[in-house]
């Protein structure tokens, strides 16, 4: 995001007096460009300006020549060391400078070479930061106390040159020698170099959303500060520039299968410098400024075009005329008309780029009219014609294009430039003529050269679109009373120009036509924005609106909460966990082959490659909280997840015609269609003690009822009946899993232990134990039914036990369902309190003790009642199970 | 020892005395059995004295018979309080015998917990049904159509990619994990449309839930976290009636003196848009090195606006006619600053040490 200098940005608007950086972006963000960062000055002092007295050249062991100099750098030098010496001081001691005598000075070991004794270099002194950053101190090298540092360009962030150090003054040599920008300047030893060097700069950096293109420059900067303060916008895009002559450098624009609707390129203005100093330096200041702006500084031809994009908004493009073949075409890659296919394009990163036929290139004519690719338009530009360190010649392009080419362009190519961020939130249509023109003026200024005549400009632009809205509308929305005068005040004040047309029935009516460089302004409801935020959100009134009366809960919410609590309540803690799993986790859950569980939703872009698929049971993704609390030494664990699944049954195309136009109920139907299935469940694992063992006794571990319990619990906390089957089940034990089934049948569940193979290889304790349900049936099956009532039956109570001895593979429920039908209506209860297997009983049978409770409605039931009921349970239990009483 | 006379009053009264100094004398229950049988038994010389009244002379009965029941009466009533006494002396033994130690662990199972991001959630949704409004969801795996199209998001606009979203394969399909909860804006508008423009009822939802983005998990980002978003459609809704309900949710959340604050921002699928930032509860604005704000007395909360108006078309609804607002925030974020976690992994983790600090309530 833009970082803005605020001495440029006080180019274009006197900053409130006495404000601070923390000032003006809080002055920034009261009219939506928030802050992200406020940088101080890349160099704290101190940095000064010092005068070389003496150098000393001495070659060190390591073969390398140095210099030992004495820099006088005024009020920084070192005390005098001997008194009663004037201007002199004589070094005591026993150092290598013991008994010299200097001028008061510094001593600094320097290995640059382009300086001489007299020349002006900066100094940085101990105690000082250089970006980095590089905190200096003095200390012993090549044999001298180095008490400070002589600096190069790059090391103050000032550009790449590292050969030398910076020669400010030569006076003894041409000015060849000098660094450039300062020859005329009074320079004093000791002076601060830092406000010198444009090095005080302090940099908001301000996050631009993507509506307002315009504030990715000092212009728009400065225009929202202007609003948000009433100080006054200079707009530095004000600058007189020539009409379009004819006879300039050729360009044509030749789209004819345009993206969207949307032409390419409606203006590509070329202008021409000849004659300019390829080695002519950018000033510092701009540099700097640069430096500040996050860019950096290369060559003054880029550095002008990088400015004045960051100045204006506008970006700019340099070629070297003496590459371009005329005309210059601006059109696709894909083949068209005479113009043939382009594949690839190497760009000025010197990466081979492979071209979209969709992509909007800037050709020239080299090898036929628009054959060779010279930039990928508004994103990057082509190695074979960028300006280098011979161009005298420079063609300069300032164009605008479609928005939504260069976004595409730039995301195929994975290639955010400084360029692309503009062109794609949109550029100022008019700007291109002007920013050519600043750029102009300051290659010329700094690189000399002559400008062509001639001005290329094709302009296809349309003026934006006159917005029609009542003046009581932005009111209307914001729930605040704005006057007329302070409607169209707002809006003249962002750019727009406004008529208004004063109606005798209706409240007034404006026509508003926005600036160019608010493309986002395309309806009544922007303009409402605008008028907001001008005016401020500060003063907004606060009203809280009266709704109709609600219908509360769903169902579906209510069973969800009472489900999370209930489980809480039983002892498990809630988790939370990622809904992506990995291939092999289907795999080591023994998930076979076939299974429903198989048919996984895939992510196109997965954070991780090791888990591209999304869960198709809670469970999957559980076992991975488990093992973070055992890793963490937990021993005792229950947890449980409420959440979605998702099963990949029915991807499938989905059209995405809708935009724009209201959607049918057939449409949505057919989104909702398209959409896997997601039902809503809740799982849980245990593992380790339910009780813990402790002075009240010994504990007992979680087992296979735990889970069949908490899967009942569920069921109960969601109002439903839910009847056990035993069928095997991955990932549970064969054995030890029960599937759970609504009344009607309906598949609700599975709860038991865990297979011992899936646990080994997941690497969990044996016996873990889980249950997994879904909601969603439970919810619908209850979903608006009441609860009748029983009368309660206060006649007295009659038990009968029973022991049947049956063969071991019976089921206890089968048994208890068959005493309860074989009771009648006199069965109150019915359940199973005691299971014996051994010797008794004998091999391959099990005793299954029965408690029954009877009570008549009507009656007292008398003994020969109960043995009758007995009588009749005994045998159904035998001709249904072959069971004998014991 | 000659027997005692019922007619010797001076002798009853003083067996009556010696029975009732026996009774007082027990100091427990099994003395108090022995000490009656003593003066109360058959062998006991007010049980023989009593006997003897048969034999009076019919004159001497009544007088007899007098003594006789007071001395009975008066023994009875001692030994009737005495026998209380003791029993409330040896109930309290014995509770007393019986004490435990409290302090001991009691719990004979684990104890749970909810995940606090459910429960903060569930506290937030609190605050709107009891004003009235209805709590929406949708689903988690969306169609793109909902998570950005209906929403104004331009495909090729670069607000898309603010978003970073999960695609799902094969990238043809049109659907994503969904980048926030605004998609069910668009549902619960088409399912209450007809009840708006049939009765005239408003629609005010709030929609919590999961949502996904492609961060990777570090202490503030998580891809898989939660929003909870508000909608409002009705005739004549403002900006003042967002700010209202902004104020109004704050101040159940964070107390009696909680603000908020609009900044001017941009959502496609608002206009005007705004960021909403809540005063900081914990410093007020007054320390400038408060760990809540970061000394710049603000949180910010959520992102918030008037609906656009293309949003209302696209659920069918005339922006001429209905105005709209909405606003979200991130429940995790909420938690974060409102409970100072100080970490995302320990909300994703699923160390069952972080749901245990909260218990079931927040």
């Amino acid at each position: 995001m833009p970082k803005v200098p605020l001495s440029w940005l006080a180019e274009s608007v006197d900053l409130v007096d006495g404000s601070s950086a923390e000032d003006v972006a809080a002055a920034l963000a009261r009219v939506g460009l928030e802050e992200e960062g406020i940088e101080g000055p890349p160099v704290k002092g101190p940095l000064v300006v010092g005068r070389v007295l003496s150098l000393v050249k001495e070659t060190a062991s390591n073969g390398k020549t140095v210099n030992y100099c004495r820099v006088d750098v005024g009020g920084h030098n070192d005390e005098p060391i001997t008194e009663g010496y004037d201007n002199v001081g004589q070094v005591e001691g026993k150092g290598p400078d013991a008994g010299h005598f200097f001028t008061p000075s510094r001593g600094i070991v320097c290995g640059a070479h382009n300086f001489v004794e007299g020349d002006y270099v900066v100094v940085v002194l101990p105690g000082a930061e250089l970006p980095g950053p590089f905190p200096i101190s003095g200390r012993k090298t090549y044999g001298h106390w180095s008490d400070g540092m002589i600096c190069s360009a790059k090391e103050l962030g000032l550009g790449e040159d590292h050969d030398g150090i910076i020669v400010l003054q030569s006076p003894t040599r041409d000015a060849d020698a000098e660094f450039g920008g300062f020859a005329l300047a009074h320079l004093e030893p000791g002076q601060d170099a830092i406000e010198l060097l444009g090095l005080d700069e302090n940099t908001i950096e301000i996050n631009v959303t993507p509506d307002r293109g315009y504030s990715f420059s000092i212009r728009g900067v400065a225009r929202e500060y202007a609003h948000a303060t009433g100080q006054e916008f200079r707009d530095p895009a004000a600058i007189e520039t020539p009409a379009k002559t004819f006879g300039g450098f050729s360009v044509e624009i030749d789209d004819p299968e345009p993206v969207r609707g949307n032409v390419g390129a409606d203006r590509f203005v070329a202008r021409i410098v000849r004659g300019f100093d390829p080695t002519a330096a950018s000033p510092t200041w701009m540099k700097s400024r640069l430096t500040a702006s996050g860019m950096r500084p290369i060559s003054l031809a880029v550095d002008v075009t990088n400015y004045v994009m960051l100045e204006l908004g506008q970006p700019l493009h340099a070629y070297d005329l003496a590459k371009l073949t005329a005309p210059i075409v601006v059109r696709r890659a894909s083949a068209s008309g005479d113009l043939p296919a382009i594949s690839t394009l190497t760009t000025l990163d010197d990466s081979e780029r492979n071209l979209d036929g969709e992509d909007l290139l800037i050709c020239d004519s080299e090898g036929g009219r628009g054959a060779r690719a010279i930039g990928i338009a508004g994103v990057m530009g082509g190695a074979d014609t960028e300006v280098s360190d011979s161009t005298t010649d420079i063609l300069l392009e300032g164009a605008h294009f479609d928005p939504i080419t260069i976004a595409r362009s730039a995301r195929r190519h994975k290639l955010g430039s400084e360029a692309s961020r503009r062109f794609e939130r949109g550029v100022d249509t008019q700007l291109a003529p002007v920013a050519v023109q600043r750029a102009i003026d300051l290659l010329t200024k700094f690189g000399g050269g002559e400008v062509d005549t001639q001005v290329t400009d094709v302009n296809d632009t349309v003026a934006p679109t006159p917005i029609e809205m009542r003046v009581d509308f932005p009111g209307s929305i914001v729930g605040v009373e704005y006057t007329r005068a302070g409607v169209i005040g707002a809006l003249e004040q962002v750019g727009c120009t406004v008529k208004l047309f004063e109606a005798l029935s209706e409240p007034d009516s404006l026509t508003v036509t926005p600036p160019t460089w608010r493309p986002d302004l395309t309806d009544a409801i922007n303009l409402v924005e605008e008028v907001a935020r001008l005016h401020g959100f500060e003063n907004l009134p606060s009203v809280l609106p009266t709704p109709p009366p609600g219908r509360g809960y769903t169902h579906s919410q209510k069973v969800r909460k009472s489900v999370a609590r209930g489980l809480a309540d039983r002892g498990l803690t809630q988790v939370l966990t990622y809904p992506f799993i990995s291939e092999q986790r289907l795999d080591d859950m023994l998930i076979p082959d076939g299974d429903p569980r198989r048919e996984v939703v895939r992510l196109a872009n997965p954070l991780s490659a090791e888990l591209p698929l999304m869960r198709t049971s809670l469970i999957q993704s559980l076992v991975d909280a488990l093992k973070v609390n055992l890793g963490r030494g937990a021993q005792d664990v229950a947890i449980y997840e409420v959440g979605r699944a998702y099963r990949a049954s029915n991807i499938g195309q989905v059209a995405r015609t809708f935009s724009g136009d209201a959607i049918t109920p057939d449409d949505v139907e057919a989104l909702n269609d398209s959409l896997p299935m997601q039902p809503r469940r809740v799982g849980g694992l245990m593992t380790g003690q339910r009780t813990p063992s402790g002075w009240h006794g010994a504990g007992a571990p979680f087992d296979w009822t735990d889970a069949l319990a908490a899967a009942q619990a569920v069921a109960q906390m969601a109002g439903v009946t839910i009847v056990a089957s035993a069928e095997a089940h991955m990932p549970w034990h064969p054995g030890r899993c029960a599937t759970y089934r609504l009344v009607d049948g309906t598949f609700v569940g599975h709860a038991g232990e865990l297979h011992p193979k899936v646990l080994e290889t997941l690497g969990l304790p044996s016996r873990t134990v889980a249950f997994e349900m879904i909601l969603d049936p439970m919810v619908e099956f209850r979903e608006g039914q009441i609860t009748l009532a029983d009368a309660v039956n206060a006649q007295p109570l009659a038990k009968e036990d029973f022991a049947f001895v049956v063969a071991s593979d019976v089921a206890a429920g089968d048994l208890v369902a068959c005493v309860r039908r074989a009771g009648g209506d006199l069965v109150e209860d019915a359940r199973v309190f005691d299971v014996y297997v051994g010797e008794q009983v004998g091999e391959g049978k099990k005793s299954l003790a029965v408690a029954v409770r009877m009570r008549a409605e009507d009656k007292t039931l008398s003994a020969e009642d109960v043995l009758e009921v007995r009588k009749a349970i005994i045998a159904a239990a035998e001709s249904e199970f072959e069971a004998v009483l014991r | 020892m000659t027997d005692l006379s019922p007619l010797d009053a001076a002798g009853v009264s003083a067996a009556v005395e010696e029975a009732l100094a026996a009774f007082a004398a027990a100091s427990t229950l099994e003395d108090l059995k022995e000490a009656r049988l003593a003066h109360t038994g058959d062998k006991a010389p007010i049980s023989l004295a009593n006997r003897q009244i048969g034999g009076l002379e019919p004159a001497d009965k009544a007088a007899a018979g007098k003594n006789m029941g007071m001395a009975r009466g008066r023994m009875n009533k001692a030994i009737e309080s005495r026998q209380s006494d003791l029993e409330a002396e040896r109930d309290a033994r014995v509770l007393v015998e019986e004490a435990v130690d409290v302090t001991l662990p009691v719990e004979h199972a684990l104890v749970g917990a909810r995940h606090p991001l459910e429960t903060l959630q569930e506290s937030m949704c609190d605050v709107f049904v009891a004003m009235g409004w209805e709590v929406a969801e949708g689903p988690e795996l969306e169609a793109e159509w909902f998570n950005f199209d209906a929403l104004n998001f331009d495909p090729d606009h670069p607000a898309r990619e603010m978003q970073d979203t999960f695609f799902i394969d094969p990238p043809e399909s049109g659907l994503l994990l969904r980048t926030h909860t605004s998609p069910v804006q668009i549902r619960a508008a088409l399912a209450r449309k007809e009840a708006l423009e049939a009765e005239g009822r408003g629609i005010y939802v709030i929609c919590p839930g999961k949502t996904f983005r492609t961060d990777e998990l570090d202490a503030t980002h998580t891809p898989v976290f939660h929003q909870i978003e508000g909608l409002a459609i009705d005739k004549g809704l403002t900006m003042a009636h967002l700010k209202g309900t902004l104020d109004f949710f704050a101040r159940a959340m964070f107390g009696p003196d909680a603000v908020t604050r609009l900044r001017p921002s941009y959502f496609p699928f608002t206009e005007p848009s705004a960021e909403m930032d809540l005063r900081c509860f914990v410093c007020g604005g007054e320390d400038t090195a408060c760990r809540t704000c970061s000394g710049t007395g603000w949180i910010e909360w959520g992102g918030c606006g008037m609906t656009h108006p293309n949003v209302l078309r696209a659920a069918g609804i005339d922006p001429d006619e209905y105005t709209a607002f909405a606003f979200g925030m991130g429940v995790e974020r909420t938690l974060m600053f409102r409970h100072g976690v100080k970490d995302m992994r320990d909300m994703v983790e699923g160390d069952i040490r972080f749901s245990q600090q909260f218990g079931v309530e927040i």
